[in-house]
Formats: C-alpha cells, sequence, structure tokens
C-alpha cells in the first residue's frame, strides 16, 4: 500500500515548550491511522505541525512524495489536507451554510454531491442550515466542522478528538461518518475514546511525552493490556 | 424642534466622518489583531491629498478620488514595510505606528507647509435647504449620504461576498481561514488598504466640514476612532456604524447643551462599556 504521509522525527517548540521530540510514522493510503496516548503526549501538536499551524524546528513532514515541512498552512490545506481542530474551529457568527460556503474551494459537481452526501449523513446541518455555528449543539458542532473537512476533495483528513465531550448517541453518528469517509480518503484520527478508535482504525501509533513509541496494527492492540494500561492508562 | 433636528443632523455628520476612520480601524483590529496607532495619520493624509487635488483640478469628486488613492497606496506601503514585520507583538506595534503616526503628520508639513490649510465645499454642495423652519446644510447631508452608501457597499461586500465571508471568519478564527486553504496575508493586506481608503475618504469630507485641516488633525479624531471601536465591539462592522452615531450624537448635544463635558462624556461611554460589557456593545465571539 502506497505511503501518503510521512512524518520523520519532527521536532516542535511551543513557545519556550519542547512539545515534539521526536514523533514518527507513516500513513498508508486508503487506512485510517490511529494517533493515541495520553493527555499532553503530543498528539494534537503533532496534527497541528503536519498543518503548518505549529511550524517545526527539525526533521521532515512528506506529504505524497513533497516535502510540505516549510509551507505556509493554506499552501498545505491546498495540497489536499482537511483538518477538524479539536475546538471544532467553527465560526460562531456564520451560519452553517455560510462556513460551508467559505470552506468550498470548487464548485463543481463532484464537491455538489459530497455536500448531498454530507447533508444526508448530517441532516441536522440541513435542518440548522441557516442558524449561526455559535447556536450549534456541540455535536452539530463536531458534524459541521467534519463536514466542512471533508466537502472538498481532499486526500487526507486530520480529525482531532471528534468524540470529545459528545453524548454516546452522537459518537455513534461520528463513527459512522469516519466509516463512510474512509472509502474516499485516509485519515489521521487523534482519539481518547479506545471504543471509537478500535471501532474506526486500521494503524496505531502511540505518542508518549511528545515520542511515537509503538505502532502495530489496531487490532494487535486489543490485546496487549499492558501496553493499554502503560501507555493510555486502560486497565 | 429644528435647533433638535439640526443637532441631530450635525451629530450624524460628524458620527459619519467617525465611522469611515473607525470602521477600517475595528477591521483591522479584529481580523489582524494590530493596534494600528498610524490610522489617524491616514486620515489626515487624505485630507491634504484631497485639498490638494481640489485645488489642482477644480473637481471635487476627483479630490474624494486622489485621497481614495493616496490611503490605499499608503495602505499598501504601511502594511507592507510596518505591520508585516511586527505581526504578533503588540508593544512592538504601538511603538512602531505610534513613531509612523509622527512621521506621517511630520510629513504632511514638509510637504504642504506647516500652516493650516482652508478648505471649503464646492459650489453645488454649498449653502443649505431650508424646509420650513428646518434648515438643512447640505454638505452635512452630503456627507451623510457617503456615510451611509460606504457603509452599505462595505455591508453587502462582508455578507454576500466569498471575500467578505473570509474576512468575517478571520476576525473570529484566524488558524482555520488558513486552515481551510485561504491565505490570510492577502486578506490582511486587503482589509489594511480598504481601510485606509475609507480613513482617507473620511478625511477629505472632514477638511470642507471643519473648514481648516492641520497635520495634527488625525490624532484628535483617531482617538475618537479607538473610543467608536472599543463600544462598538473590535471587529465589528456594524457596531462600529451603531458607535460612531453615538459618539457624533452625543458630540453633537453636549457641544451645545454642556460643553465643558463633551468629550468627558464619550469617556464616560466607553469606561461604561468595558465594565458592563468589555467585549463591546457588539462584541465579536471566537
Amino acid at each position: 500500500m502506497t505511503t501518503l504521509l510521512e512524518v520523520n522525527d519532527i521536532e516542535t517548540y511551543i513557545g519556550q515548550y519542547h512539545i515534539l521530540q521526536g514523533v514518527s510514522f507513516q500513513v498508508k493510503k486508503g487506512e485510517v491511522t490511529v494517533l493515541l496516548g495520553r493527555n499532553g503526549a503530543g498528539k494534537t501538536t503533532s496534527l497541528r505541525s503536519i498543518m503548518g499551524l505549529n511550524p517545526i524546528q527539525d526533521g521532515r513532514i512528506n506529504f505524497n512524495g513533497e516535502d510540505i515541512s516549510k509551507l505556509a498552512t493554506y499552501h498545505i490545506a491546498n495540497r489536499g489536507i482537511g483538518f477538524v481542530p479539536e475546538d471544532q474551529g467553527i465560526f460562531g457568527e456564520l451560519t452553517v451554510e455560510e462556513n460551508m460556503k467559505i470552506a468550498m474551494q470548487k464548485q463543481d459537481d463532484a464537491t455538489l454531491a459530497r455536500l448531498d452526501k454530507i447533508l444526508t449523513l448530517f441532516p441536522d446541518l440541513k435542518t440548522y442550515w441557516k442558524k449561526q455555528g455559535g447556536y450549534l449543539s456541540g455535536g452539530q458542532k463536531q458534524m459541521l466542522s467534519i463536514a466542512r473537512a471533508y466537502l472538498n476533495k481532499n486526500e487526507l483528513l486530520l480529525i482531532d478528538e471528534p468524540s470529545k465531550g459528545l453524548a454516546p448517541i452522537v459518537v455513534e453518528k461520528v463513527m459512522e461518518s469516519i466509516m463512510e469517509m474512509k472509502d474516499e480518503t485516509t485519515i489521521v484520527l487523534v482519539e481518547q475514546n479506545f471504543r471509537m478508535a478500535m471501532g474506526v482504525g486500521d494503524t496505531y501509533y502511540i505518542i508518549d511525552d511528545g515520542r511515537s513509541v509503538d505502532t502495530g496494527n489496531m487490532k494487535e492492540l486489543a490485546d496487549n493490556e499492558e501496553l493499554k494500561r502503560k501507555y493510555l492508562g486502560i486497565a | 424642534m429644528d435647533l433638535l433636528l439640526n443637532l441631530t443632523i450635525n451629530g450624524l455628520a460628524t458620527g459619519m466622518l467617525i465611522f469611515l476612520l473607525a470602521a477600517g480601524l475595528t477591521l483591522i483590529f479584529g481580523l489582524m489583531d494590530v493596534l494600528n496607532f498610524a490610522h489617524g495619520g491616514l486620515f489626515a493624509w487624505g485630507a491634504y491629498s484631497g485639498v490638494w487635488v481640489y485645488g489642482m483640478t477644480g473637481s471635487f469628486m476627483a479630490a474624494i478620488a486622489g485621497a481614495i488613492l493616496t490611503g490605499i497606496i499608503l495602505g499598501f506601503v504601511t502594511e507592507r514595510f510596518i505591520i508585516q514585520p511586527v505581526y504578533g507583538n503588540h508593544v512592538q506595534q504601538i511603538l512602531i505606528t505610534l513613531g509612523l503616526m509622527l512621521v506621517l503628520s511630520e510629513m504632511l508639513k514638509v510637504v504642504f507647509g506647516p500652516n493650516q490649510i482652508v478648505a471649503s465645499p464646492p459650489d453645488y454642495l454649498a449653502g443649505s435647504w431650508q424646509l420650513g423652519d428646518v434648515v438643512i446644510i447640505k454638505y452635512r447631508a452630503f456627507i451623510i449620504l457617503i456615510g451611509v452608501m460606504v457603509f452599505a457597499l462595505v455591508h453587502y461586500v462582508l455578507k454576500n461576498t466569498k471575500i467578505g465571508l473570509t474576512v468575517r471568519a478571520g476576525v473570529m478564527n484566524k488558524e482555520m481561514v488558513q486552515a481551510l486553504g485561504i491565505n490570510i496575508k492577502k486578506v490582511f493586506m486587503l482589509v489594511f488598504m480598504i481601510g485606509s481608503a475609507m480613513a482617507a475618504l473620511g478625511g477629505v469630507l472632514l477638511a470642507p466640514y471643519s473648514g481648516v485641516i492641520y497635520a495634527e488633525m488625525g490624532m484628535d479624531f483617531a482617538i475618537l476612532a479607538f473610543i467608536v471601536v472599543v463600544i462598538g465591539g473590535m471587529g465589528n462592522f456594524v457596531g462600529s456604524l451603531f458607535a460612531a452615531m453615538l459618539i457624533g450624537l452625543s458630540g453633537a448635544f453636549m457641544t451645545y447643551y454642556v460643553p465643558d463635558l463633551s468629550l468627558a462624556v464619550n469617556m464616560l461611554l466607553m469606561a461604561v462599556v468595558l465594565v458592563v460589557r468589555p467585549q463591546g456593545l457588539f462584541g465579536v465571539k471566537g
């Protein structure tokens, strides 16, 4: 299987703090790669570094064979990487429609077809089409954030903790949407909810104290009690 | 009744001039997180360049176009060479834009001379209309009309175009706008140039209104514009119109009834808003 994204030994500082101290992972085309680890391990910073929002100081990030380490965020996005941030990044004073409109890079048939598909998947967005994003529920905001990233023909989606703070029924919905998207795009998922990670993930990487410390098949991880206890705090 | 109406028209006209200055300031503040203390300098340059073009051509419309062009050019140069190197550093922004304000004011004296310059409206905008007991000064009505047109145009662009959406989204979350593939720096530049052009337009409209222009006029109006930005809510275009009208009207009425307290009322309004609603009356939520 072709490697779409290669993260090689990246180091990132935020202010004076050395957050990433050597994170490496590879993402295969068509797979869902899950980044696991405790709070503060560096998972979110890894995604933000890929997007250029927290630029790396050392290491290299290749996307489709191209070094994107030094590119500006908008160039990285235009290479075909969609981002669903941990805080969802909804523009609170724009309506759902406007949030989607601003994300829409092209207005071709394929994009409109994806819009149709995502609105079928998340009918709430259709219902609240003219409502300001700031007034949506947490789950609806998450759906909007995912929908916005899915709208363009992105080859890779970076999704940061989509289940965070959501009711179980909404988590199911989000999981379902990720499974749907999986058929069309490659996904890197940061997720604390192990059940959800197990449900959608193919490959995992564990990040601990700013370093990638383990990798393997998600199914193998399910049976590895020691690893789960040591790095994920799952008894 | 006619006195009240006249004071209201005065207040609205002054409010529109403050709005033209404050609207650019609030968008620059909200979108770019830049404290631009040189904004008043662009207002003064608009006044001087407009009066100069008017003197050269005899056309007031050419004067307005000249002032807008001056604002656009100065806005481009300021953003590209002065503001860009200090993005994200408020202390440096304050120091460098205050310095630029002084440079812009002094350059006016170098280019146009140190003395005040007298300005008057064109013949077709001079004089007044008599409606019963009410006298409406034409030039003030003209300022209000221009202000309404500029507000409507910018409001339409902000509400109905992709670039407008981008600006509004950028005020709320710059990072996310970039993550959606949009070059925010280009948007910054555009907003800065438009904001500067609006300030320069305000300056050229002020010249015949006040009858005289001077190099330090920018700083006087910039203080009012900053008050408007705080009251209206940083980054909120509609808020800046509302607050500018409030300041303009309170200025007109207070100057007539209690002149000693006219500036104090503006400060008091700002203080009350800061205490009761720190994000401003129309404050933008992230």
